[in-house]
């Protein structure tokens, strides 16, 4: 459980487990608290009323902490939990009442059917936006509903289904709740793991930002439907839980209206945490319990559960847990970096007798607009390549184009001799293609060092180890490249943004990649910033880096590049070495205009470091 | 054939509600790229105050018209200052969020206010109706088509032909570009929610002569409103009503033909063949993110 059900790709290992190098304490405590709960639960005597009150909040707790998954951890909606848990629920109970097949076995199928329409559900519309996501779901969950109450001869329809076999072992109200709560421990235990596994550091990634998550080598759509899958798999176990603890089930507990329950409970709680989910449960289990008399007025306690949600969100919006824990933090002093960080290392793997890009043909057609018009150049292995051209030259579709944001519409692209045409972002990415991008795109919810480990996490990342010290280590050693060490814990916000740019640039360079892209990195750089920068990417092609980078700034270029390729209005006007690029007619003609290039201005060539620089920017 | 064309026009008209349902959809989406789930709420409210005034007070029909348009115009306003204003600068999601909280207090509300029993309300007009050939043409659906395509002309000359509508094109093209052109963006928000409420208003008023009056009718409508706006696109209003009309008539004829109790199954499916084989619907929607 700790990394899901992880699918068997080179990009989708989930982290081997960290080798004990401390006493997992937290752990420790939480094992012997769970313990103690699971004791009490067995041993104390409670009579029927209070029984059901926990046994529901326990297994409501499973399903909430499911919700926690898609919503807080990989920000996807679910609006379908109640339906997910109804399918474990009504697999248990027909399972065990019309077919008389064991507990444990019903239980199982509950849990795998869930998990399995929930993959369905997500595969089917997680390309998309979140609107429509919410919107499938409600669909989903009211067609559940439909045939629940209609398919009378398999589901008894709105009679439900009564004496629900428990299993023998723990047939008694008493030892069936000590089972629900060890079962809930387990589940909190793991979705508390789940953040510190590659699959929960992915899932976070794609909540922040998308686009920065694919070119880090995630693979977007499949965390998604995983998140969706692991979450819709918690409702089915906890509804066939809940099935056994209450013996008797019927589809007005599985309603559009439970779902906002559960979607209550974990935004009350916090969605960031299953501790805010089983807080916000208990407490929506509880409250109702004593304010009872607001059930005699029908929808006045739904109506108050709408007003709570819509508050929740614009005062509290990480909920309890989340309130709580931000306070925490700030009264907790700052971490320090434990051990200097290690020398950033830089390899070429992969490296063939092939140059390190190779774009022939390459065009980008938005309808009539030739974005990008057949171009092609060759970046040699080693050294800053640089990309450069007026305003509405083509240079970002280039970049995005090779980054794998758009698809071409003619041409070819290999990264060291393979053909990478046609692959997504995050396959790119594996095979070595690294970059940043114009419009800083970080995690914005992650510290420094956070944002790195997941460039560190590269598939196919030959220098760093699977294990989460070893990327750490990594990680530290990239952000110390570009001085920033010393501030690894902070989070994203508090950086400036020049800052947040170079750590964009070492999430890149953490990844070790063939080829970095780097999209305009001194745009909006201040003048010592971009003196910093020019040192930056001259110790980055010390290492051996290649570097392919796009900038109007023509001191930055015209000091770093060994080679250039310029473009205007989607075409190649010139590539080669770079004095002699920058030298030449139709070059100083795209940036100065045709006067320049024949008329008295043409004497300006002679100069063009100093005079290109203005007229670029 | 007879029933086919007597299916047809059943249709036409249940798929006008829905594209009225949808327009709203369109409007607030492009205004500030969020799906208002509580769009479907807004009528079921406006039919709840059709019952009040023309049913348990006895007004005029034409006063009551009046006093619940008036209502919805009032209820958009709050909706935006409680519900979205407090989020704008947020990502969708909270927005999402916190329509659905809206849609759940309005629904229940109403519920604890009126209580579960279904209400009827009787039609505009004191005939049922006349035939045509073989068809019967009822006079509410008639009605419906007709307000319906009233409204469709009215919004192409509002958005395409005034000033108020090119800053409203404006707004939902580029919020902080018409904000430095001097467009009170906010106040162009607050016009976008209103007439969607007056809109969703219209809907209710129109339909609920037609079905029960009900709490469940606002969820229901906004399913298939939506699911009309997945067909059309979300970036177009054209799309809103073709796709309402076809799910209307594609509902109609599957009721018929198919299954009575999962009537409301066939936009689900229309919305899930639609969201996996041309997700941008029938007229688009730029989905693309800038990088």
């Amino acid at each position: 459980m700790t990394s899901g059900p992880t699918p068997r790709s080179a990009g989708f290992q989930a982290a081997a487990p960290t080798p004990a190098r401390r006493l997992p304490v937290g752990s420790l405590i939480y094992a012997l608290a769970a313990a103690g709960a699971v004791a009490l639960a067995a041993t104390t005597p409670f009579n029927g009323y209070v029984l059901n009150i926990l046994m529901q909040a326990a297994t409501y707790a499973i399903a909430v902490i499911g919700l926690t998954i898609v919503l807080g951890l990989c920000g996807q909606i679910n609006l379908a939990q109640a339906a997910f848990f109804g399918i474990g629920a009504y697999a248990v109970g027909l399972g065990t009442v019309d077919a008389g097949v064991s507990f444990w076995i019903c239980l199982a199928v509950g849990v795998a059917l869930a998990a399995f329409l929930g993959a369905v559900l997500g595969a089917s519309t997680l390309r998309l936006g979140g609107h429509y996501l919410a919107m499938v779901t409600i669909s989903f969950q009211q067609i559940l509903t439909l045939v629940l109450t209609n398919w009378i001869p398999v589901t008894h329809g709105p009679d439900g289904v009564p004496n629900i076999r428990r299993p023998v072992l723990f047939a008694e109200g008493q030892s069936y709740l000590a089972l629900c709560v060890l079962v809930l421990a387990i589940v909190g235990w793991c979705v508390w793991y789940l953040p510190r596994t590659r699959l929960g550091r992915g899932m976070r990634a794609v909540r922040d930002n998308e686009l920065a998550a694919g070119v880090c080598g995630i693979d977007v759509y499949r965390t998604k439907v995983a998140a969706f899958a692991l979450g819709a798999l918690l409702a089915g176990l906890g509804g066939g839980l809940f099935a056994g603890s209450f013996t008797y089930i019927s589809p007005d507990q599985f309603s559009f209206a439970e779902s906002i329950v559960f979607l209550t409970m974990a935004l009350l709680g916090g969605v960031g945490s299953p501790v805010g989910a089983a807080i916000g449960t208990g407490l929506l289990i509880l409250i109702p319990e004593w304010l009872r008399f607001l059930k005699e007025i029908p929808g006045l306690y739904l109506a108050i559960y709408g007003l709570a949600v819509i508050l929740i969100v614009v005062f509290m919006p990480d909920g309890i847990w989340g309130f709580l824990g931000e306070q925490g933090r700030r009264l907790r002093p700052a971490r320090r970096a434990a051990a200097p960080a290690g020398e950033l290392t830089l390899s070429q793997e992969g490296a063939t007798s092939a140059a390190t890009l190779e774009v022939s043909g390459l065009a980008k057609h938005f309808g009539g607009l030739k974005a990008v018009d057949a171009i092609s150049f060759t970046v040699a292995r080693g050294g800053i390549h640089a990309l450069i051209g007026p305003n509405g030259s083509g240079k970002t579709t280039t970049l995005n184009v090779l980054s794998g944001l758009y698809t071409p519409t003619a041409g070819t692209v290999r990264l060291n001799g393979v053909d990478i045409t046609r692959l997504s972002p995050h396959r790119r990415a594996a095979a070595g293609m690294g970059r940043t991008f114009q419009n800083i795109r970080l995690f914005r919810s992650m510290s420094a060092l956070e944002n790195v480990v997941i460039g560190a996490e590269r598939p196919n990342n030959a220098l760093a180890a699977a294990d989460r010290p070893a990327l750490e280590a990594r990680a530290r050693a990239a952000l110390a490249f570009v001085g920033l060490e010393g501030r690894a814990h902070e989070p994203i916000s508090g950086f400036s943004y020049g800052h947040q740019r170079l750590i964009e640039i070492a999430r890149a360079l953490a990844g070790n990649p063939a080829l970095l892209l780097l999209d305009e990195p001194a745009a909006g750089l201040n003048s010592t910033e971009k003196h910093a920068l020019t040192a930056l990417l001259r110790r980055m092609a010390a290492k051996g880096l290649t570097i392919l980078i796009i900038d109007h700034d023509m001191t930055l270029v015209s000091d770093v590049a060994s080679h250039i390729t310029v473009l205007n209005f989607g075409r190649r006007i010139a590539d080669g070495v770079a004095a002699e690029v920058l030298r030449e007619p139709a070059v100083i003609e795209a940036y100065l205009g045709e006067d320049a290039a024949t008329g008295p201005a043409a004497a300006l060539k002679t100069d063009l470091k100093t005079d290109l620089a203005p007229a670029a920017s | 054939m007879d029933l086919i064309l007597q299916l047809l026009f059943t249709g036409i008209g249940i798929g006008s509600v829905y594209a009225l349902v949808a327009m709203g959809f369109v409007l607030i989406f492009r205004a500030t790229n969020v799906v208002n789930f509580a769009q479907g709420e807004f009528s079921m409210v406006a039919a709840f105050l059709m019952v009040v005034f023309a049913v348990d007070l006895g007004w005029p029909y034409w006063l009551s018209i009046l006093l619940t348009l008036g209502g919805m115009a009032l209820l958009g306003a709050l909706f935006n200052l409680g519900v979205y204003y407090p989020l704008r600068h947020r990502s969708y999601l909270p927005v999402i969020i916190s329509t659905i909280g809206a849609s759940i207090l309005l629904a229940n509300t109403t519920l604890a206010l009126y209580g579960p029993q279904p209400q009827v309300l009787p039609p505009v007009f004191e005939t049922q109706g006349f035939l045509l050939g073989p068809v019967f043409l009822d006079s509410q659906y008639l009605l419906i088509i007709a307000v319906t395509a009233a409204l469709v002309a009215f919004q192409y000359w509002f958005f395409e032909h005034t000033l108020v509508g090119k800053k409203l094109q404006a707004t939902s093209q580029d919020k902080e570009m018409a904000a430095l052109l001097g467009i009170p963006v906010a106040g162009m928000i607050m016009l976008t929610f209103v007439y969607s409420a007056v809109l969703g208003g219209i809907a209710g008023i129109l339909v609920a002569p037609v079905l029960f009056v009900s709490i469940q009718m606002g969820a229901t409508i906004a399913l298939k409103a939506f699911a009309a706006t997945i067909i059309g696109g979300f970036g177009d209003v054209t799309g809103a009503i073709i796709g309402g009309l076809a799910l209307g008539i594609i509902e109609t004829f599957g009721a018929a033909y198919v299954s009575v109790p999962y009537k409301d199954a066939f936009a689900f499916l229309v919305l899930v063949v639609f969201l996996v084989l041309r997700p941008q619907g029938l007229f688009g929607e730029r989905v693309a993110e800038k990088a």
